[in-house]
């Protein structure tokens, strides 16, 4: 019971104080926008704990973060092969070759306007397939290897960044293309001066898509085949173990590796995009 | 006509490119075969084989197509082999993920747009969340449920379906919910309107155009996450399923027509959607 009700105090006290934090004027300074939110899950972490203590939730249900914690502590070895095998090897190369082919292609149909009003309508439509359906597909192809995970994830990352970068090809403003005709700028110096650069912040909104579904691909691909090792390998059987705080340990690799590889491009992008008035702060 | 020759075009492109990579890529069964037997085929000979394998590695379209129209229309609708029967399932759990993902979402919106503590401490979890592989998550919240009690896989699926769909409806309600500007709010503080009724008679009307875009998003969000959903752990129903047992007993012809079987679910719903989205416009005099 004094589980429950700290668990509660310390809850209200927390919402209390973030509620004062962010009616103050602290809330607009930098460390003040980072704080409250810090502070939210750090509460939702000690609820969940309290909660699973004080209700006394069997482990096979929900393990309390305490546990996951241990259990990360005690299988990095094991996590770390898991993470090399699906992310560095499964999904970072397929992401960027599915990214490079996309960008390639977009260029490459630039100077077709039939083409482009031909392939935008159906890349749009393939953006929005259940893609991941050809899983079993590729893995039969390609076997258990990380070979088919990344080939899983060319082809999810592929049509919403060509969407994009084809989108973005054509967002330079007439006015600025006509200015660099009268300069008598190439076709390519064109492309390279004015429209590659234009079409940066549709390229990064793509690629941001694209980076949560590599990991989706890569994970997913795993369920139908994969080595001894892997992500979804080893969710898929943990869980049929009923060992979930190694799954939720598993989560938390994945939910670390998808919210780094979003960060890294949202980096790049600010160093691409600095001029962009979305970027001006 | 202007818009359907370059999309005719490309597609029939695709099928060329389709069927060639057929013939390349089932042309190594035959010439097993051919050698096994001590004969050899020549090309012309390769080819027709390679359009009706029973296993082939990439089925020919016209194979897809006709295992489809077997699919569809090849027994009772309610027989476990028919595609209506799983893409009926998949469509169920879809649509309750959908309407969920929407209530969550739309929600989850307002709450922000009221409370600045919930958007300071809310929006940045809410966009980490998405960065998580929901499909890691998703076999464990199929153990959980069981575990807890709940019956069949319909309200897993649809948990998972909402988890994916609900985060374009809560950014686009959030920007359409705040979309009136400083005049229009003013005017109605002139007219003494309460909180209530500014939501209700500015805010939300306001945010209608942005709902329904998130809406089309939402939709394949959903439909996606609903298979994810059904792929793990031994789901016998929903096209979801049917492509793991394809791949589990190792028939491609199951594996395909499950493909496109939920690509042509996820083009109905798009346009459904984008329908009901055409309908609520002119309802409310936006011009088309």
């Amino acid at each position: 019971m004094s589980w429950i009700a700290g668990t509660v105090i310390v809850w209200l006290a927390a919402w209390a104080l973030n509620a004062r934090v962010a009616a103050g004027g602290w809330s607009r300074t930098k460390t003040g926008r980072l704080f409250v939110p810090l502070l939210f899950g750090v509460t939702l972490l000690v609820v969940w704990e309290g909660l699973v203590r004080g209700l006394n939730v069997a482990p096979v249900i929900l393990p309390a973060p305490s546990a996951i914690a241990a259990k990360i502590a005690t299988s990095l070895p094991t996590l770390w092969a898991d993470f090399v095998q699906t992310v560095l090897k499964g999904a970072l190369p397929g992401f960027l070759i599915g990214s490079g082919a996309a960008v390639a292609t977009a260029i490459a149909i630039d100077r077709s306007p039939f083409l482009q009003r031909g392939l935008l309508p159906i890349g749009n439509f393939v953006a929005a397939l259940p893609i991941v359906g050809l899983a079993p597909i590729l893995v039969m192809w390609f076997g258990f290897d990380w070979q088919s995970k990344a080939a899983v994830v060319v082809v999810m990352v592929f049509f919403p960044v060509l969407v994009n970068m084809v989108a973005g090809l054509q967002a330079s403003e007439r006015m600025q293309r006509d200015l660099m005709a009268t300069w008598g700028a190439s076709y390519w110096q064109t492309l390279m001066k004015l429209r590659l650069p234009a079409a940066m912040p549709f390229l990064f909104n793509g690629l941001k898509i694209a980076s949560t579904l590599a990991l989706i691909g890569a994970i997913v691909a795993e369920f139908f085949g994969s080595p001894i090792y892997g992500m979804g390998f080893r969710i898929s059987t943990e869980v049929g173990r009923l060992g979930l705080d190694m799954v939720w340990a598993t989560i938390a690799v994945a939910a670390l590796a998808g919210s780094a590889l979003y960060g890294l491009i949202v980096l790049i992008e600010r160093g691409v995009t600095f001029w962009h008035p979305s970027q001006r702060h | 006509m202007q818009r359907l020759l370059p999309v005719l075009t490309v597609l029939t492109g695709m099928i060329v490119l389709w069927y060639a990579a057929a013939v390349w890529m089932n042309s190594t069964w035959v010439f097993d075969q051919a050698d096994r037997a001590g004969t050899t085929v020549s090309f012309a000979e390769m080819v027709p084989q390679t359009m009706a394998q029973e296993r082939p590695l990439l089925p020919p379209a016209h194979q897809v197509a006709g295992e489809l129209w077997k699919g569809f229309t090849g027994q009772a609708v309610t027989s476990k082999r028919s595609l209506v029967y799983h893409a009926f399932v998949t469509l169920k759990g879809t649509l309750m993920g959908f309407a969920l993902g929407i209530v969550f979402g739309v929600g989850l919106a307002m709450a922000i747009v009221r409370f600045r503590v919930m958007e300071m401490s809310v929006m940045p979890w809410a966009i980490i969340s998405q960065t998580i592989p929901i499909v890691a998550l998703a076999p464990m919240i199929l153990v959980v449920a069981s575990q807890v009690g709940i019956e069949g896989r319909d309200i897993p699926k649809a948990i998972i379906a909402a988890y994916l769909s609900f985060f374009p409806v809560l950014v686009s309600m959030v920007k359409g919910l705040r979309s009136p500007d400083q005049m229009q709010l003013d005017l109605l503080k002139t007219y003494g309107a309460s909180e209530a009724q500014t939501f209700l008679k500015l805010r939300i009307p306001a945010s209608m155009p942005y709902f329904f875009a998130s809406l089309k998003v939402a939709i394949a969000a959903s439909l996606i996450g609903t298979i994810v959903g059904e792929l793990p752990t031994g789901a016998i129903e929903g096209l979801g399923a049917r492509m793991l047992i394809g791949s589990q007993f190792g028939e491609p012809l199951i594996m395909w027509s499950a493909l496109f079987a939920a690509a042509i679910l996820a083009g109905l719903l798009i346009v459904v959607v984008g329908f009901v989205e055409q309908l609520a416009r002119s309802r409310m005099g936006v011009p088309a």
